[in-house]
């Protein structure tokens, strides 16, 4: 009680004494509340995302099976030699993980886009298109795997029926063909990332202040060169949230290859391979770490890389 | 007094709410118990001599017909010796993948498992305690085969078997009687019926492995065939390597039969090789005989028959592969006489029987079961089982699980693709794998 007495003559004082700094004792209340906001996400943070990231980069060096903690042997970089030259799934993984960031980035996000600037034009009926290419996003993973299977079931799916092929021997095989099974699946998460990035560019495009618009169409602009001079450049955070998420969704691009077969033949994707080395029967916890490891280091590249370019050119405006 | 410790005791080791009323309840009626017991042991001496009156069972069986199975049997078991069973049912998969822990932490006395690796892999480690005493009073109950299949890496009984299911050929005998074919027993039999099913329009042999597991069979089967029962043991357990001739020759010859194997294997799982066997679009069918389970039509049912795999170049037809599933005992339950007439009651045909009078999609362990209640098919599969002088555990039962699940698998889908096979990365990978252990 007595800061709170303390403190309000001051306050009082300040703004005229100091009109610039608008500096504020804290009450000891304040500062408990604070420290205890800050202090408990962090705790949770490190409980939950830290320790468990520094332990298994130091179990990536080891040998464990997992039973008593006096059988971790230290191995060296042996676990990284042996994924790198005696794994086959291994190079395969990255690949894809490649492929999928190229194609996330040049078809499914673009389209997205597309989608978000057709349903931005007043269309009628806008809600209802916005709720179906919204939808893929929040169906669970069992259902996604359903549902394809419907439309890519090589004997009784919809896609070889349509082709006419199903039941023939000519059917294409869109899960079991290692050749074709990658874009199967890459179909079926544009489908769920165009919608994703629909929602937010939708969103983006509600934010850009009106009068830009009419300001280059006085200028003379036409519709395109409004769109891509004016508009795209005004969603500039936005436009970094969506390439922050098309490489992350990339790089932890799971769900759909593991509905498919769990993510072999053709489908091995790095974190399919991270979960088959840590989870279940499969375990092999010092590989298992060095994937997650590789995994980690190769996401923290490129976001590391945007988020400075974001921050760094907000503090330069 | 001892029950009444026992229940203490483990109340103390595992603190779940439920098990802790549980054993609260089970404490309560031994304690009811202690003025008679004293008033027994009054007259007759150490008669008693520390037997406890119950024990702790882990079950992974958490599907609803075994789990009432295994429920029939603890109800069983208590009736016949008035010991109390507390049974902790599992779901299956959580119960495999957190095996570990639970084998370090405080298990229950005893557990379901089954044989193979795994249970030689946790016996080597101490966390099982070897039952040569319950074998003494089970063993002639069971096959020689069915001994070796429960036997520890150090020579001592650890496991008591309670069903297990064969793999083999299956086939619709109504489309082989249309068509004149005969049940091949060598492999050059088998290749040319194969030849003749395909002249014929059909898929000779039904294949899915989109699931990767299913191959392991036929690759277990042209193994042991070739090069012997032992050798499956010994290459599943790396001590024998993967590079070398005798595994090469198991990829050579089975090239000769991957053109008569359904093509679009990789897209399918067995539930749809199942079906076009069913619809009679492929000659037969290698898998276990949990196939039969799909066919819920009677006169589909009733059509299928079973032919143990041909013959190759060594010791005949003798091994079968017959995942078994059993009881094991842990650590902690060694010290629980209680825990060792229950493995001992499972061994017998009498518990056997209990346990298949609810379950009978599988074929009981033990020598002389009730078999009065089993189909043609079912009698064959048993004969096939109780005749094989040895029996193996399947692939991923007798390996160590990464080699099953990170090596085998992407490795058989790739010579399933292309027919080709590098024995040297396997033996790399293996050498690997098997070290971290």
């Amino acid at each position: 009680m007595s800061t709170s007495t303390n403190t309000s003559p001051a306050r009082a004082q300040r703004p005229a004494a100091a009109p610039a700094g608008r500096v504020r004792r804290l009450s000891r209340r304040d500062k408990w509340v604070l420290s205890f906001m800050v202090g408990l996400p962090t705790l949770i943070q490190l409980i939950l995302v830290w320790i468990p990231t520094l332990l298994s980069a130091a179990l990536s060096l080891t040998r464990w099976n997992g039973l008593s903690l006096d059988d971790i042997k230290p191995t060296g970089v042996d676990n990284y030699e042996f994924i790198a030259q005696n794994y086959p799934p291994f190079w395969p993984a990255v690949q894809h993980n490649v492929l999928w960031l190229v194609f996330l980035a040049l078809i499914a996000t673009p389209l997205g886009l597309l989608l978000a600037i057709l349903l931005d034009q007043n269309v009628r009926g806008t809600k209802i298109y916005q709720s179906i290419f919204f939808t893929p996003v929040m169906l669970s993973l069992a259902l996604i795997g359903v549902i394809w299977q419907l439309f890519y079931n090589r004997d009784s799916g919809l896609l070889n029926f349509l082709l006419g092929t199903a039941g023939t021997p000519q059917a294409v095989d869109w899960f079991g063909d290692s050749h074709v099974n990658i874009w199967a699946a890459l179909i079926a998460a544009t489908w769920r990332h165009a919608g994703y990035v629909m929602i937010l560019y939708l969103a983006g495009l509600k934010g850009v202040d009106p009068t830009l618009r009419e300001a280059a169409q006085i200028d003379g602009a036409n519709a395109t060169q409004t769109f891509f001079r004016v508009i795209f450049p005004a969603m500039r955070p936005v436009n970094v949230i969506i390439i922050v998420i098309t490489v992350i969704e990339s790089l932890r691009a799971f769900d759909i290859v593991y509905v498919i077969n769990r993510g072999t033949n053709g489908l091995e994707l790095i974190s399919a391979l991270v979960i088959q080395n840590l989870v279940g029967e499969g375990q092999v916890i010092g590989v298992g770490s060095a994937l997650a490891v590789i995994l980690l280091v190769i996401s923290l590249v490129p976001i590391t890389f945007y988020l400075s370019r974001a921050f760094g050119k907000d503090k330069e405006a | 007094m001892t029950s009444h410790e026992d229940a203490l005791s483990s109340v103390r080791s595992g603190w779940d709410r439920r098990t802790l009323l549980k054993t609260l309840g089970v404490g309560a009626v031994a304690m009811a118990g202690v003025p008679l017991l004293a008033g027994c042991t009054g007259g007759s001496g150490p008669a008693a001599s520390g037997g406890s009156k119950s024990l702790t069972f882990g079950s992974g069986s958490s599907d609803e017909v075994p789990k009432a199975a295994y429920k029939a049997v603890t109800d069983a078991f208590t009736k016949k010796s008035g010991i109390t069973v507390n049974t902790n049912v599992v779901p299956h998969n959580d119960f495999q993948n957190k095996i570990n822990t639970y084998l370090q932490g405080s298990p229950d006395d005893t557990f379901t498992w089954f044989a193979g690796y795994r249970m030689q892999y946790y016996a080597g480690k101490g966390l099982l305690t070897p039952i040569d005493d319950v074998w003494e009073k089970i063993g002639g109950n069971y096959s020689d085969a069915m001994k070796k299949a429960s036997t520890g890496p150090d020579g001592k009984m650890y496991f008591v078997p309670n069903y297990n299911y064969p793999w083999g050929f299956f086939y619709r005998k109504s489309l082989w009687a249309a068509k004149g074919y005969e049940v091949p027993t060598t492999f050059d039999q088998l290749t040319a019926l194969a030849k003749k099913m395909q002249g014929d329009g059909l898929i000779p042999i039904e294949f899915a492995d989109k699931d990767g597991w299913p191959a392991m069979g036929t690759f277990d089967y042209l193994n042991m065939r070739l090069n012997g029962y032992q050798f499956h043991m010994d290459l599943t357990a790396h001590k024998e390597s993967w590079d070398q001739k005798k595994v090469s020759d198991v990829f050579d010859t089975w090239k000769a039969l991957l053109p008569y194997q359904n093509p679009n294997a990789l897209g399918m799982t067995w539930q749809d090789s199942a079906k076009n066997l069913g619809d009679k679009k492929s000659g037969m069918y290698l898998l276990g005989s949990f196939l039969t389970q799909q066919y819920t039509d009677k006169t589909v049912a009733d059509d299928i028959d079973f032919f143990p795999f041909p013959e190759i170049a060594m010791e005949g037809r003798d091994a079968v592969e017959a995942p078994i599933d059993g009881l094991l005992l842990t650590k902690k339950g060694g010290q629980n006489s209680a825990a060792k007439d229950f493995l001992a009651y499972l061994g017998t045909p009498e518990g056997q029987d209990v346990y298949a009078s609810v379950d009978s999609a599988n074929i009981a362990a033990a020598k002389g079961a009730d078999t009065s209640k089993f189909s043609p098919l079912n009698k064959k599969l048993a004969d096939a089982i109780s005749n094989a002088k040895s029996i193996s555990q399947f692939f991923d039962r007798d390996a160590l699980p990464a080699m099953a699940n990170n090596v085998m698998i992407p490795a058989l889908q790739s010579f399933i693709k292309d027919g080709s096979v590098d024995v040297k990365n396997l033996e790399a990978q293996a050498k690997s794998l098997y070290a971290a252990q």
